[in-house]
């Protein structure tokens, strides 16, 4: 098996490492990095578990190989907040609606929802149904994930940064 | 009782962030496959491709010299060095291992494991590990199994029937004879499960020094530890299993003993610690996780208004190719074997059969959800027999509020309800005629629409009644949950649970019933999970039951804590504790609030002042509690009658449903969903498992299925072949509470883990049913897929 070098931006860190060519992204920031947030579910690419951003879109880890990650910037959950002990207003609406369960398709859930936040301010119902069509839960029947991406992007819409005051859920 | 959430408590019923979602959503979750250990080894699986086959040779030798491989273990070594894997039914004669010795009964059946130093390396070398079989016949068809002459799956337990008998509660034979109308008709529920998104994992780690045996799962199962020590030949003291592991949803599944076994007989033997994480072609072949597969025969006998006198319902469940827990599925729906109906006699002959599939296991409801299924598409039909209303036909046969407490045929008593009010509420929150006039408008532009409609219960509080009703050789009466509490000398609450979670917020649910007792805020309330050594007695979170012997068992610790509080002012005050009240945390004289000790006095005195402590006190503040399932603890009676479970929630279902004339896909417009759980400890919590048992009964309606054909072979095994539902197929659900509050629970709660699953496989069935109605179609058959429904179709215009 060859190994090969590779340096990559992640969660805004640079990071080089010799892997073997066949060991995909989702295995190397798990088992390589100990990035845990990131979760397989199908390693198939239907689930979304072990969706991250790759150079700011949405995308399967266990599709690609690390090596294809080359050069890129990835982003994981553990790079969502803004420091260390804080939520992102996402991360934090996801809590205000009890988004989640089990916790375990959260992390994509969170990163598709983070992609369609940047690239659409007031996304509607169906926007959001659409963004996050390609991630799984078992958990919820997706009710209160919804809920939790459009008090984002009301709460977003107000301050783009996490205040004291961020509207709570009526 | 009361239709309106109950006032008067402090935190319980209220909004509040769950205490667990925080972790998540930073990615700070810590499931099995997130427990990395040093020198850890990885474990891939060889596996059968033959439904039924003799192994006549297994070579390992070129996965031997593969660098990095450790070993590869076969079932006659590990058949040799552990006891069989816990079986629920009395079948001697039926024995089950991790790794098939001699004969392999199902594809996807474990041969051997090979263990490696990556999972990928154990991968390649499992591929070089050559298996020669010799086939044997097999059997697919359930009732093609039942036959005397039938391949056996287990030879020498002499037939492929593994259960049958005929109970008879109640004058069935004369209420037939009696009822001017009778129906008969098949049901037909096929295989499916959970299939939670995150796989089985298990890391196992032998300590030599110790004799210990560590173990990191995404377990969900009653007795596991105790099971996998049995199965291992330690003492239950040499295994510890981590209850702090977050498990990644379950829904009943999560059960694997097999894969514990098998990497606790690994790391002993290799003095590394092993893990072995199923990828999802594993999970779904040989995970040992489906569902419920059944043939429901059932005939009812009614009067002309409709009125529901007797039932005969013949369920056949094809458990697949070993008995687990699996077949007491059949045994649960017995405590609720009328639904919500005042149905007085009725016959039930539970027939449990083996074949050469995957095994089954326990899914969420425990056999409810297909038995609700049955029932209601008796109700339907009845309604459309003779011309009444589906609605007023429920409301004709649903027992009455004045009815409760109220003994069924079998001998369970349900505990509260308000059924009509239920009913009533849903169907003006749907806007029923609205619903139809919809419908009616969809049918004459040409589309084929319906509106479904179902009622049901959640029996809830889990027990394990069906044991010794299906194996009277098992004698289990005793089901019982702990949970201790203490006050350290900070002043801080710390309460301890003694199982794993897998999404139901148990930490919430522990901190907010501590908190109401204590009256001290949840949110600075720690729950732990202790491990398997330090646990108090509990059996997991199955059975819709921790709501009920959790919140039961925390509230009764903190009780315990409470009345030492009391004791502890009293004394220090020279009174009573009969003339003492507590408030806030603080001890008062009832006659004069001045005199009082707070909080931190109290904790001083419990754990520093030994010489302020009433006589005979312990000192420090902490209490346990554990206890029985309130109505359990009896065996059934000889003609099989027996209290279930506890606590019966109900929940009634509209949806409204249009189907694809050409493709026969549904589409799901509108649901509506009535329910009663009691008392709601945390309403987002109650609310999201009852979304999501929806989503998870229309997979069970519309997509998703095992599949097998007549080779035995698994027509799937991904995520692209079995459909979970996405958000695209999951509508919008507005859930209408109500609250009947339990007279046997702490706080008047119900559970509520299976909810929206129990009932909507029947309501959507309800609307599909309603939607082929003009074109004189039925369909008791789930799921109904584009291509069940589409063929269904294609014989009226083939017929035209």
């Amino acid at each position: 098996m060859s190994q090969h070098e590779i340096a990559l931006k992640i969660n805004g860190e640079t990071c080089t490492a010799r892997v073997p060519a066949r060991l995909t992204l989702v295995d190397f920031l798990r088992e390589t990095l100990n990035l845990t947030g990131t979760h397989t579910g199908c390693e198939h690419g239907v689930c979304g578990a072990c969706t991250v951003l790759l150079d700011g879109q949405p995308v399967r880890s266990c599709l690609i190989f690390a090596v294809q990650a080359a050069g890129c910037e990835v982003v994981t959950v553990e790079g969502l907040a803004p420091d260390a002990v804080g939520m992102s207003v996402l991360q934090d609406s996801f809590c205000e609606e009890h988004a989640l369960q089990c916790g375990f398709c959260t992390p994509g859930m969170l990163l598709s929802a983070h992609a369609l936040l940047q690239n659409n301010s007031a996304p509607s119902e169906e926007d959001i149904r659409e963004a996050i069509g390609g991630n799984l839960c078992r958990c919820t029947g997706y009710k209160q994930i919804v809920q939790a991406i459009a008090l984002a992007a009301q709460r977003l819409s107000v301050a783009n940064a996490p205040t004291a005051d961020l509207p709570k859920r009526p | 009782m009361t239709a309106d959430a109950p006032t008067g408590f402090r935190y319980i019923g209220r909004r509040r962030r769950p205490k667990e979602d925080r972790r998540f959503v930073v990615g700070a979750g810590r499931y099995a496959a997130d427990v990395m250990l040093p020198g850890m080894l990885h474990v891939a699986l060889v596996i059968s491709p033959h439904p039924a086959a003799r192994i006549t040779r297994i070579d390992a030798t070129a996965a031997l010299k593969l660098p990095g491989v450790r070993a590869v273990v076969a079932g006659d070594e590990l058949a040799q060095a552990t006891e069989p894997v816990f079986t629920g039914l009395d079948l001697p004669k039926m024995k089950r291992y991790p790794l098939a010795p001699g004969v392999v009964r199902y594809v996807g059946e474990w041969v051997a494991v090979v263990v490696a130093k990556t999972r990928a390396l154990a991968e390649d070398a499992a591929e070089l590990v050559e298996v020669e079989y010799e086939p044997l016949p097999h059997v697919i068809d359930p009732e093609a199994a039942m036959a005397p002459n039938a391949p056996p799956v287990h030879a020498d337990h002499g037939s492929n029937v593994f259960y049958r008998r005929r109970f008879v509660w109640g004058a069935v034979d004369a209420d037939f004879g009696a009822a001017p109308h009778t129906i008969a008709y098949r049901a037909r529920w096929h295989r499916s499960a959970t299939v939670p998104i995150e796989t089985f994992g298990v890391l196992a780690r032998w300590n030599p020094a110790t004799q210990l045996l560590d173990v990191w799962a995404s377990i969900q199962m009653p007795k596991f530890p105790d099971n996998l020590a049995r199965a291992l030949r330690l003492p239950g003291s040499a295994v510890r299993v981590h209850f702090d592991v977050d498990v990644g949803g379950s829904y009943g599944v999560k059960r694997g003993l097999k894969h514990s076994i098998v990497v606790g007989y690994l790391t002993r033997k290799l003095g590394a610690p092993v893990r072995l994480i199923e990828d999802r072609l594993d999970n779904m072949r040989g995970g040992d996780a489906h569902g419920p597969d059944r043939i429901f025969d059932v005939e009812m006998a009614f009067g002309d208004g409709g009125l529901v006198r007797a039932m005969k319902m013949r369920a056949i469940d094809d458990v697949g190719a070993y008995a687990g827990r699996a077949p007491l599925q059949l045994g649960k729906p017995v405590g609720a074997i009328v639904g919500p109906y005042r149905i007085r006699s009725v016959a039930y002959e539970p027939i449990s059969v083996s074949t050469n599939k995957t095994p089954e296991e326990a899914v969420r409801g425990f056999g409810q959800s297909p038995t609700n299924f049955a029932i209601e598409t008796g109700m339907d039909l009845i309604a459309r027999k003779l011309g009444v209303d589906r609605v007023e036909l429920r409301r004709r046969n649903l027992i009455r509020k004045d009815e409760f407490p109220y003994t069924i045929p079998s001998g369970s008593t349900y505990d509260s309800g308000d059924y009509h009010a239920v009913l009533d509420k849903v169907l003006v929150a749907a806007d029923w005629n609205a619903l139809m006039r919809r419908r009616d408008a969809a049918r004459a532009a040409g589309r084929l629409a319906g509106v479904g409609l179902s009622c049901c219960l959640e029996p809830s509080g889990g027990n394990a009644a069906f044991e010794p009703l299906l194996n009277p050789k098992n004698e289990t009466t005793t089901w019982m949950e702990g949970c201790h509490v203490k006050i350290d000398l900070t002043g801080a609450v710390v309460a301890a649970m003694g199982t794993s979670s897998s999404g139901q917020g148990h930490e919430t649910l522990v901190s907010t019933v501590v908190g109401e007792m204590l009256e001290r805020d949840p949110e600075t309330i720690r729950v732990v999970h202790a491990d398997s050594l330090g646990a108090l007695p509990s059996n997991s979170p199955v059975g819709s039951r921790m709501a009920i012997m959790l919140g039961g068992a925390a509230a009764g610790a903190a009780r315990k804590v409470k009345s030492q509080l009391i004791a502890i002012g009293a004394h220090n005050l020279d009174a009573a504790p009969e003339a003492c009240v507590y408030a806030d945390g603080a001890v008062a004289l009832a006659t004069d609030p001045a005199r009082r000790l707070s909080w931190t006095q109290l904790v001083e005195i419990a754990h520093r002042k030994f010489h302020l402590l009433p006589p005979g006190m312990e000192p420090g503040l902490q209490a346990t509690h554990v206890w029985e399932v309130p109505t359990g603890g009896a065996l059934p009676t000889a003609d099989g009658r027996v209290q279930m479970y506890p606590c019966y929630a109900f929940e009634a279902h509209v949806v409204y449903a249009e189907v694809d004339r050409v493709t026969g896909q549904t589409a799901l417009r509108a649901y509506f969903v009535g329910h009663d759980c009691g008392v709601m400890i945390n309403p987002d919590i109650v609310h999201g498992m009852t979304y999501g048992g929806i989503a998870h009964g229309i997979g069970a309606a519309l997509y998703e299925r095992f599949h097998y054909d007549g080779n035995g072979q698994l027509l799937g095994g991904s995520f692209m072949d079995y459909l979970i539902p996405s958000s695209h197929e999951v509508p919008d659900i507005t859930i209408v509470d109500h609250c009947t509050p339990s007279p046997l629970t702490t706080f008047g709660q119900k559970g509520s883990g299976e909810a929206g699953y129990l009932g909507a496989p029947a309501a959507i069935a309800s609307a599909v049913n309603d939607a082929l109605a003009p074109l004189g179609l039925h369909i008791a058959s789930l799921p109904m897929t584009v291509a069940a429904l589409g063929d269904l179709l294609a014989t009226k215009d083939r017929a035209k």
